[in-house]
């Protein structure tokens, strides 16, 4: 099973909603006894870096998604935020961030014409055509972005998937059995449907 | 070059969708959740669905309606209508909605604004804003599905909106609503130029080319419609249609 960590933050429906048409059993839930049987984990994310992650720790889960994680090495796919989250912090607030992946978050630069947040959809490059998360991926896929950080990972091997708004920023990271993506997944159609579909079946 | 969003705007009255005529004689067009699934087939790039009654009956959003309808959306989806406070803010994002859509409270206080966007991020509040041009050719805040003038001028009220955390504005012109003959470009202009948040312009489209000037011309960053994508030819029968293929870049 599946489950996405809830931590009283935005619109979980939604990414239980395409594992559903996915016909993938998956869970939103806070519970420790199913997030120890997890086979794998989705952490959502939405609103301000800080709020998520005072949010994450509140629940006193994070001993267990990293014992899961870290140790056990089940995958885990970080989502916006949730995604921001695996790196060490970001320029949006004071709290650090879960160190799973040697990256910072920064804000969007002013540039003129830039409009921040970003906010729409974007095609991306793949790196790493091979990797199971994104391997057969349409060369015409797109993904709905909304967010006013970005990720930037200092090993470029990190970054599984290329976006530009003003510059190049990792639209997708991965380490091993832990990814993040900047993106809404669950609300890009077949596009999204179709990673987070590799993420259940491959991961 | 960046994508443009095109987005279908959604009038809901009672149960059902609506498509008004400057923002009256609402013509009945069907089931919202039906509508939304084949917007959603079209792969639209996001929704907009709006309450008109709402704000004016004084009443809370329809959150079975809208959970029903986000369970439909493969694509980001905002609701407005009659939100007053973030924890009707909070409900609705928690039935699956993205962005929550403020207008009619935001004309009395931001309050609503500030306390979302410190909650959820800017990102999921935005700041609509109904405009009917005066008789002296400038331009008029309206609310309540435009039945309120407000007292703040347009640039102030704006300001006002983005300074309280609203991380998109949502700008319709009352007197372009239903008419499918363009959009109001110094309208658009006005705005884009004052604002570094992105800009929805909606309020005229009635073809691709409409939707191409409000952004080549107005500088919108997004585009919304109504009209156009729910009839078809010139007896208006109803057809819920989205341009295969559009791509509008910036």
């Amino acid at each position: 099973m599946i489950v996405v960590i809830d931590y009283a933050i935005g619109n979980l429906a939604a990414v239980a909603n395409m594992f559903k048409r996915l016909g993938v059993v998956c869970e939103i839930t806070s519970d420790i006894e199913k997030i120890r049987r997890a086979k794998k984990i989705v952490l959502p994310g939405n609103g301000a870096f800080d709020a998520c992650m005072q949010g994450l720790r509140a629940t006193g889960l994070i001993p267990l998604l990293e014992e899961r994680v870290l140790h056990e090495k089940i995958p885990l796919l970080g989502i916006c935020v949730g995604a921001q989250m695996l790196g060490h912090g970001s320029e949006e607030g004071g709290e650090p961030g879960l160190g799973w992946i040697d990256m910072q978050v920064k804000r969007f630069p002013a540039l003129p014409g830039l409009r921040v947040p970003h906010m729409g959809w974007c095609h991306v490059k793949r790196n790493a055509p091979a990797h199971p998360l994104v391997q057969g991926m349409d060369e015409d896929a797109r993904f709905y972005f909304v967010h006013s950080y970005y990720m930037q990972a200092v090993n470029p091997q990190d970054v599984l998937l290329t976006a530009h708004y003003g510059l190049d920023f990792a639209a997708a990271v991965c380490v091993g059995n832990i990814a993040g993506v900047q993106f809404h997944p669950e609300k890009s159609h077949r596009y999204g449907k179709q990673l987070l579909g590799q993420f259940a079946r491959n991961g | 070059m960046a994508r443009v969003r095109v987005i279908p705007c959604l009038l809901l009255r009672g149960h059902g969708l609506v498509k008004t005529r400057k923002f009256k004689d609402p013509v009945y067009l069907g089931d919202p959740v039906n509508a939304v699934r084949i917007f959603s087939e079209k792969e639209v790039d996001e929704l907009i669905i709006l309450d008109i009654d709402a704000s004016r009956e004084g009443r809370e959003p329809d959150y079975e309606l809208v959970a029903e309808i986000a369970g439909e959306c493969f694509m980001p989806v905002a609701y407005g209508g009659g939100i007053k406070t973030l924890d009707q803010a909070r409900k609705l994002i928690r039935c699956g909605i993205e962005k929550v859509v403020i207008n009619t409270a935001a004309t009395e206080s931001t309050d609503v604004i500030r306390a979302t966007a410190d909650v959820f991020g800017s990102q999921a509040v935005t700041g609509a804003v109904d405009v009917r041009k005066t008789l002296f050719g400038g331009y008029r805040v309206v609310s309540k599905s435009a039945t309120v003038e407000v007292k703040t001028g347009l640039e102030e009220h704006i300001r006002r909106l983005v300074d309280a955390g609203a991380g998109e504005i949502f700008l319709n012109s009352v007197d372009r609503d239903g008419m499918m003959a363009g959009f109001d470009l110094e309208l658009i202009r006005s705005v884009t130029s004052k604002v570094n948040v992105p800009v929805v312009a909606c309020g005229g489209a009635g073809t691709v080319e409409h939707l191409a000037q409000a952004v080549q011309e107005g500088c919108a960053s997004a585009v919304a419609a109504g009209s156009m994508f729910v009839f078809h030819g010139k007896l208006r029968g109803v057809l819920i249609n989205y341009p295969q293929g559009l791509r509008l870049e910036r």
